[in-house]
């Protein structure tokens, strides 16, 4: 079941005063801003926001007119410090009171990411250390500004738009036949999350049923990606506090469930697989058993690999108690994924807001938001991935793997919620009178989560960095766009 | 001690021989292109433009993101095979017409005496999705053990031969991109690596990009969306003259 299609005429519209009071007694009632954007109305914005009451399952939409400016919400809903800012970089109309008002991407010409005026912390021993754009690893770039004292971080600003190729302008003016490979790279290591994302939206405006055997077919490429990163993330913390085992095993185990991808549709990266209304490539008898064959095999060596961490002392003394972020924090800053989880936060897409065959999904996956929990829970989720694709692959339904997409509904807005590796993917989509896009909006987990590995450092040690900053494992270009 | 010891008894000798007789892509992988007749049709299906019909025409592996449009509107005309050999020295060497396409070649000989058996790149990542960096990493696992070659990626590019570009360029990462060109001493090579950093990718045309500046010339090309670890692998190493 996904989220309904909503005729754009059934979106509540109130007066500016109304919607900020609305929208403030509703995020603060167990409400969740899933998106918030700006859509040009009749010579000046309509601002339209999706809030997700995670407990219940249920999406509410809200929205009012704007122009020139609109009363900032952040001082008192920090989760939404973004969304506004994402709004004033994107169309001008300002966030009156929002206290940190920087582009998010730096679109325009004039300013770059790393020297734009940084929020920084005076004092005869605070020092300021600038890392990025090119890092020493082999990731995408990003700046990193720590106000330090000593070795101790006060606060840590991470400034990205680097990776800003417009991807998400140019998908708005979709639907065309470039639009799946833009959702294939929004995120290059999210590909299944993002074109199931993409297709569930077109899905929406169409009212096309996607056959059974594509969705599970789709599920067990979401559950592939997040058995490869996790694998990969587990290996990576493991090297970063030096234990070398584990990282190399996971090294390897994460290209063996990559390749099982490819096996699928041909690319390690599950390009090529989704298309709106279905899949693009079938499983046959002997496909299933090879697979079968490898998961098993790829899950014990996995097993075998993660189970070195918990059994080591110099590993749990590392994990434990770093990068420490408090659930309320989490919370207040709607954050998503394993992160929040690590924090104790019952969020699960597949749980809160069911999609394709995730019936009666459940996981119980917790902790009290230090690096040792964020690893744990990778384990957990993974535990469950392979469980669940090992049951699909026994019983496929059968049946076609694709329908005809017909001309989207005119007039119309759709939501989609998937849970990605890491964490919930929300595409919204809204038509015009012809059934062409009017608006597209992408938001990515790492779009919600960069602000919580920067909570997660305050107070913390700068050599901690590495660690905190690979047990989020973020997406620059996610958050870019 | 003892239980690291049992777990590497368990996890096995993992490396890959390479090159090896037989490697090659996945089967339903899509390597490289075959033009059998340059049709209309399969030039229309290319929403990036990279076949051009008619005489003299061909797929440019440059533009392809390997999505197989092409293949599947006209079965005739394109066929991808699962050979994972696609880097090229030039530019238009990636242009596959009727009788194939010009294969990398090494560096000038003086070049390849300084690099040939110790060959460190510093990786810019420019835009893109990330999974060209993805597949670049994996070459540093145990499975492919980029190391034995004497190729390594490091940490700054004053102890690099190079750059490795991933990406179409943005205009926010060209300062920094040339910066850290400018930064590797010479002599140095320039790789363009996955569609992006070679025409754009995904996101040819879009202004937000603006490509590796001309005045840095590029010196391989290893064309994918993303290229697969065998792809890259055999670039660099082609590059270098380890194989040939």
């Amino acid at each position: 079941m996904s989220i309904p299609l909503v005729p754009l005429e059934n979106i509540l519209f109130l007066p500016m005063e109304e919607f900020t009071r609305t929208v403030t007694g509703k995020l603060r009632s167990g409400g969740r801003a899933a998106v918030f954007f700006a859509m040009p109305e009749a010579g000046a914005f309509r601002l339209v926001m999706a809030i997700a009451f995670d407990l219940e399952g249920r999406l509410e939409f809200l929205s009012t007119a704007a122009a020139g400016s609109f009363p900032s919400l952040t001082p008192e809903l920090p989760q939404l410090h973004l969304f506004e800012r994402e709004i004033y970089e994107l169309t001008g109309l300002k966030p009156e009171g929002h206290p940190w008002l920087k582009p998010v991407r730096f679109t325009g010409a004039a300013a770059r990411p790393g020297v734009a005026e940084f929020f920084r912390v005076h004092g005869s021993e605070v020092h300021e250390v600038a890392v990025g754009p090119v890092h020493a690893g082999v990731i995408e770039p990003g700046h990193f500004r720590f106000q330090c004292y000593g070795e101790k971080v006060f606060q840590l600003e991470i400034a990205l738009g680097y990776q800003h190729r417009g991807v998400e302008r140019r998908l708005a003016a979709g639907p065309d036949a470039r639009g799946i490979h833009y959702a294939e790279t929004l995120a290059g290591d999210t590909t299944a999350g993002h074109a199931w994302a993409y297709c569930e939206t077109i899905e929406t405006l169409c009212g096309a049923a996607v056959p059974a055997r594509a969705q599970v077919l789709r599920a067990i490429m979401l559950e592939l990606e997040r058995l490869a990163n996790h694998t990969g993330d587990l290996g990576a913390l493991s090297g970063d506090v030096a234990y070398l085992p584990t990282a190399s095993f996971c090294g390897r185990l994460r290209g063996d469930f990559l390749n099982m991808t490819a096996l699928l549709c041909g690319n390690r990266f599950g390009r090529n697989m989704f298309r709106p209304g279905g899949v693009n490539f079938d499983l046959d008898a002997a496909l299933v058993k090879e697979l079968k064959a490898r998961l098993d095999a790829a899950f014990r060596d996995a097993e075998n690999a993660v189970a070195l961490l918990w059994k080591t002392n110099s590993v749990v003394d590392r994990f434990d108690a770093t990068g420490l972020l408090l659930a309320d924090a989490a919370r207040g800053l709607g954050l998503v994924g394993p992160v929040a989880r690590a924090c104790g936060i019952p969020l699960d897409t597949r749980r809160n807001f069911p999609f394709g065959p995730y019936h009666d999904f459940t996981l119980s996956a917790s902790g009290r938001g230090d690096v040792y929990a964020r690893a744990y829970v990778r384990w957990a989720e993974m535990q469950k991935s392979a469980q669940l694709v090992d049951a699909w692959l026994d019983a496929l339904p059968g049946g076609p793997v694709a329908a005809e997409c017909g001309p989207l509904r005119p007039g119309s807005a759709a939501v989609s919620l998937i849970e990605g590796w890491r964490g919930q993917i929300c595409h919204a989509a809204v038509t015009d009178d012809a059934g062409r896009f009017r608006y597209y909006k992408v938001v990515d987990p790492s779009f919600r989560n960069w602000v919580g590995l920067a909570m997660a450092l305050r107070n913390g040690e700068i050599s901690d960095f590495p660690l905190c900053n690979k047990s989020f494992n973020l997406s620059y270009c996610g958050h870019d766009l | 001690m003892f239980k690291e010891i049992i777990a590497r008894f368990k996890q096995g000798y993992r490396t890959m021989e390479f090159p090896a007789p037989g490697l090659a892509l996945p089967a339903r992988g899509l390597g490289l292109p075959v033009v059998k007749t340059l049709e209309e049709t399969a030039a229309q299906a290319c929403v990036y433009g990279a076949i051009s019909a008619g005489p003299g025409g061909g797929l440019d592996m440059g533009r392809c993101v390997f999505c197989g449009a092409c293949a599947q509107a006209a079965p005739g005309a394109v066929e991808f095979t699962k050979e994972y050999k696609l880097c090229a020295s030039a530019r238009q060497d990636l242009v596959v017409g009727n009788a194939g396409f010009k294969r990398a070649a090494p560096v000038a000989a003086d070049i390849r005496r300084i690099l040939g058996r110790s060959f460190k790149l510093r990786q810019v990542s420019a835009g893109g999705c990330g999974a060209c960096e993805a597949d670049c990493n994996v070459l540093g696992t145990l499975a492919w053990d980029m190391g034995r070659f004497g190729v390594q990626f490091v940490a700054s590019p004053r102890h690099a031969d190079g750059i490795l570009v991933t990406g179409p360029v943005t205009k926010n990462m060209e300062l920094a991109l040339r910066k850290t060109y400018d930064a590797v001493p010479g002599p140095k090579v320039v790789i363009a690596c996955g569609a992006c950093a070679i025409a754009g990718g995904p996101y040819a045309g879009h202004e937000e990009c603006v490509g590796i500046p001309r005045d840095i010339p590029v010196d391989l090309y290893i064309p994918g969306c993303p290229p697969h670890p065998l792809t890259i692998l055999d670039g660099l190493l082609r590059l270098i003259g380890r194989i040939d």
